[in-house]
């Protein structure tokens, strides 16, 4: 079980690598701006450019910049600078990090809790018109985009500009150590609008995989044996059934947690998604390359903690 | 004349891997340990065990659907252990199989005609379309089907019928070994029959050889000429079909035949004369395989490894009890 | 049978499913009896009902939404008018079942010992340390070596023979009147099949239950079956004592069987004598006589009217579903146990070949 996890962590490292070198030619060799020019902002010279070039290391060779890089990554845990503003990349980072997760962790929940259980409902009165009813709404909610969504959930619920007014609006993110009623109440719409389309798909996937799972000999043994419906169901039945979703699961948050930007700009949350895609308008190679990072980070981590928790799971797979 | 078929020493050994980075093999499931006999022209030998001694792995050895670790196999006198290409092909026309599952297979997309005419394709024979229909519906007919069905699709047909599928396939191009592996355990009782005799039917008209392979003793003692008894990758014992039936000297093969259920309330011979299963074939254990569950086990039985031996007339038995003709438990 | 009132009784039992090709009739009327402490042996093919039928004893097939009618009668109460509730108490404690496969039918990822435990607590308000302690107790019984240590392995780690076993020990877990075994050997090997059949005979001595036993072996059955009862499309058409099955069936498709399997000691010359045709569908099962379309002996009228289960002459626990008479029965049995064959058989009775 140990080299099990011995051999996923080295991978990871491996892959981590092989990101950030992707990463680093992508960025030199597709056409973007020049963010020495940026940088220059009105005091266009050819020699302040230059200046600010090799300030910024740009005018090493791409193997040079790519190994200072990663010296100052894996040595002092040091991301860089943000070109534009000439803040560290780590501080710029970690200080949006809490945001993102609060609403990624949070839309997680939400999505397991009712995803599986629309699913287990679903799958037990297959066919009939609940079940109807709740896989066509899946479909509605699966097809309709994020910021679409948000954006009519602000319309019809925000306290300042909604119908309904109920929850707060757009822009009233409070960090949760400030203040946790507020923060609570601040992602209840976006936790609502991150989980719609991928509890949708839990359920669907849930409904299949029990309907799948309660057909098989040891469900009718569990029967046998005199167990209440409850039991056979949530015992036996959905331990297995729910083995998709524990697959799905962690790339689910994994992806979402470097992807958010679309939840976090309609919301107006101060999250990683927005820093990102402010990075990208300046080409602030720092700060994307390190958001980026930090995204497959969080992938890379969540897989394996996947295939990890996997093998917790089903007995049979820790022999291999 | 040599034999139509010489097995000699054959050895499958499948690799188990570890490692973190690297795999390296830590181990090997040894499927078939050292397995030799003969199958003469005409004749059927059946091969009878229970699981994991390696009977159909052997069969698919001589088929060359695997490559052997070591050893040999001949036939018809030519080594085809490691035939590659063209030489392999025309070797191949002359050894068909029949399978055990009649559900899968056969190819679900295609018409039982194709199916059939398959094997003259891939050899490149009977070119006109109307000859070739015209064999495979009368093979349809030799093996006790409609030809009209010519079109029909696999699930169109019962199992029994599947199987006969099968047989007109593997009959198309007149093989000269024919290897069964458990061609009638998945169907119904009184299907069995059906086929059974419909494999010794084609025999007596065909002279092909049978290589019958089955866990099923009543099923292998009826169709067989000779008998091998198969345990752990090795072959414990081998003679004619009344012989070994009669006079079964390995205490495996008595074992075996204490345990099967006989049709005859009067007779309640459900006596186990051996404990536990089978042990894998990852670790088999030393010198005589069987040892672990022998009744007469003896301490030499622990680290050598008996070797088949000859004890009367076309009777061999690998088995410390036997040495010296005549003796034995 | 004895003259005491029956541990179960089936009467006139009927399933039936829906699907999408239409009604599948898969038991048509059957009846029979279970006697305490004894074993009873239901003989069929696939496709005969036997397994529906005994899921059926257990409600096991509410389900998939069978219609049943008829009645279960265990112990003078009826099965198939009892709550789920209700039932769910009989399950596991006063009847309980083993079934083919222990593989697929024991849950991968629970411990074995965790599936017994279940099983006690299920019925007995007992701590789980003493669940636990019956769990040991119980994989003793059946015979699996060091149950202390194995209690807390996975079913995977087991090998099929114990695995088996364990299924048996999870059964027996509360002590059951009635055992009911759906091909219980039919996955393993014959030397471990030996030993399991030892078993199941061993423990019935032990503990005086009754056992059903389902399976298509006939050799199986010969060796611990005190009654047997023959199935074919969803109806019994024999059911007897396993000495007067085997030495006068009553039953062309029962002479069909016992001539069609290949014996130890047979030749090769001495033909198998197949059962013509295969077993019928059971959505649109043939008129009358179920198994007229592949009988040697049928007459015209056999394809119209229904035979029923009536005793045999001087047999009064010989019962069998035939509309030849018992006479005739009787001499082409004598006929075919000679050596003749069905054809032969029919010329010397006498009887007009329906057949072209």
């Amino acid at each position: 079980m140990s080299r099990y996890i011995i051999r996923r962590l080295l991978w990871g490292v491996v892959l981590l690598i092989i990101v950030l070198a992707l990463l680093f030619v992508m960025f030199r060799v597709l056409p973007t701006a020049d963010p020495a020019k940026l940088r220059a902002g009105r005091l266009q010279s050819p020699k302040i450019i230059a200046e600010i070039r090799h300030n910024l290391g740009l005018d090493k060779s791409l193997l040079a910049q790519f190994w200072v890089y990663v010296k100052n990554l894996f040595l002092h845990f040091d991301l860089g600078y943000s070109y534009y503003s000439n803040a560290p990349v780590k501080e710029l980072i970690f200080n949006r990090l809490p945001a993102t997760l609060s609403l990624v962790l949070g839309g997680a929940i939400v999505w397991v809790v009712t995803g599986v259980g629309v699913g287990i409902v679903s799958a037990r009165r297959a066919g009939s018109r609940l079940d109807r009813a709740s896989m066509g709404t899946a479909l509605v909610l699966v097809s309709a985009p994020e910021y679409w969504l948000g954006l009519i959930a602000l319309y019809v619920f925000a306290s300042d500009i909604g119908q309904v007014r109920i929850f707060p609006g757009a822009g009233s993110y409070i960090g949760l150590a400030s203040d946790p009623v507020k923060w609570f109440e601040s992602l209840i719409l976006p936790w609502l609008v991150v989980a719609s389309g991928t509890a949708a798909i839990y359920a669907r996937l849930i409904r299949g995989s029990l309907i799948e799972t309660m057909g098989e000999d040891y469900i009718r043994t569990a029967r046998a044996k005199g167990l209440s419906e409850r039991r056979v169901v949530l015992r036996h039945g959905l331990r297995s059934a729910i083995n998709p979703i524990v697959t799905v699961l962690g790339l689910d948050i994994g992806v979402l947690l470097g992807s958010s930007v679309l939840v976090e700009t309609v919301f107006n949350i101060p999250g990683i998604g927005r820093l990102n895609y402010v990075a990208i308008t300046h080409a602030d190679f720092p700060i994307v390359q390190g958001t980026v990072l930090v995204a497959a980070l969080f992938i890379i981590v969540a897989n394996i903690i996947v295939d990890i928790a996997y093998a917790f799971r089903d007995p049979r797979v820790r022999y291999s | 004349m040599s034999a139509l078929v010489e097995v000699r020493d054959l050895v499958k050994h499948f690799p188990i891997t570890r490692g973190i980075v690297f795999q390296r093999k830590v181990g090997a499931v040894q499927a078939v340990d050292g397995v030799s006999f003969d199958v003469e022209r005409g004749e059927t030998l059946g091969i009878v065990g229970e699981t994991g001694c390696g009977k159909s792995t052997t069969a698919r050895l001589i088929m060359r659907l695997l490559k052997a670790t070591s050893g040999e196999v001949r036939f018809e006198g030519q080594d085809i252990t490691h035939l590659k290409g063209p030489a392999l092909k025309a070797v191949r026309r002359e050894m068909q199989m029949i399978f055990q599952d009649p559900y899968s297979s056969l190819n679900p997309r295609k018409t039982i005609g194709t199916i059939i005419a398959e094997p003259f394709v891939i050899h490149g024979l009977l070119e006109g379309k109307g000859e070739r229909r015209s064999s495979v519906q009368s093979l349809m007919e030799t093996v006790g089907l409609n030809p009209e069905h010519y079109n029909r699709y696999p699930h169109e047909f019962s199992g029994g019928q599947r199987q006969r599928i099968g047989v007109a396939r593997a009959l198309a191009l007149k093989p000269k070994l024919l290897i069964a592996d458990e061609p009638v355990s998945a169907l119904d009782v009184s299907i069995q029959a059906q086929v059974i005799n419909l494999l010794i039917d084609l025999q007596r008209k065909h002279d092909f050889s049978y290589l019958f392979i089955a866990h099923d003793l009543a099923v292998v003692a009826h169709i067989s000429h000779r008998v091998a008894v198969m345990y752990l990758g090795r072959i414990v014992e081998t003679a004619d079909k009344s012989e070994l039936f009669a006079n079964p000297r390995h205490p495996y093969t008595q074992a075996l035949l204490a345990s099967v259920p006989v049709a005859d309330p009067t007779k309640k011979s459900l006596k186990t004369l051996v404990d536990g299963d089978v042990p894998s074939p990852i670790n088999p254990p030393s010198g005589c395989a069987f040892h672990t569950r022998c009744r007469y086990v003896m301490e030499r039985c622990k680290t050598e490894t008996p070797k088949l031996a000859e004890i009367g007339s076309q009777h061999q038995v690998a088995c410390f009890l036997n040495e010296g003709t005549g003796r034995g438990a | 049978m004895s003259a005491q009132e029956p541990l179960l009784r089936v009467e006139d039992l009927r399933v039936e499913f829906s699907t999408e090709d239409g009604i599948v009739h898969a038991v048509d009327g059957i009846s029979y009896e279970v006697q305490r402490g004894r074993t009873l042996g239901i003989v069929g093919e696939s496709g005969s009902g036997k397994t529906v039928a005994s899921l059926t004893t257990l409600g096991l097939t509410r389900t998939q939404g069978a219609r049943v009618s008829g009645q279960i009668l265990f112990e003078g109460r009826d099965l198939v008018a009892l709550s789920d509730a209700e039932l769910r108490a009989i399950r596991g404690n006063d009847i309980a079942m083993v079934f083919q496969d222990p593989l697929s039918s024991l849950h991968p990822f629970f411990k074995v010992g965790v599936q017994l435990i279940e099983a006690v607590r299920a019925h007995q308000d007992v701590s789980k340390q003493l669940a636990r302690a019956r769990a040991i107790e119980l994989l003793g019984l059946v015979g699996i070596p060091d149950p202390s240590r194995r209690v807390d392995d996975y079913p995977h780690e087991f090998s099929g023979g114990m695995r088996q076993r364990a299924m048996i020990a999870m059964a027996l877990a509360n002590e059951p009147k009635l055992l009911i075994a759906d091909e219980p050997t039919t996955a393993l090997d014959v030397t471990v099949q030996a030993q399991i059949l030892e078993l199941m005979e061993q423990l019935q001595r032990e503990l005086g239950m009754a056992i059903v036993i389902i399976t298509h072996d006939l050799g199986v059955v010969a060796g611990l079956a005190d009654d047997i009862a023959v199935m074919y499309a969803g109806r019994i058409v024999e059911t007897t004592s396993a000495e007067l099955l085997f030495s006068k069936p009553q039953h062309p498709y029962t002479w069909g069987l016992l001539k069609s399997i290949p014996r130890l000691e047979g030749s090769r010359d001495e033909a198998l004598v197949p059962i013509s045709g295969a077993p019928p569908s059971l959505i649109n099962p043939p008129s009358g006589c179920h198994f007229h379309p592949r009988c040697p002996y049928a007459q015209p009228d056999h394809a119209r009217i229904d035979p029923r289960l009536e005793p045999v002459p001087d047999e009064p626990d010989h019962h069998v579903a035939c509309l030849l008479e018992a006479d005739v029965r009787r001499r082409i049995w004598g006929e075919l146990r000679a050596g003749r064959t069905p054809e032969e058989a029919m010329a010397v009775v006498g009887l007009p070949e329906a057949r072209p």
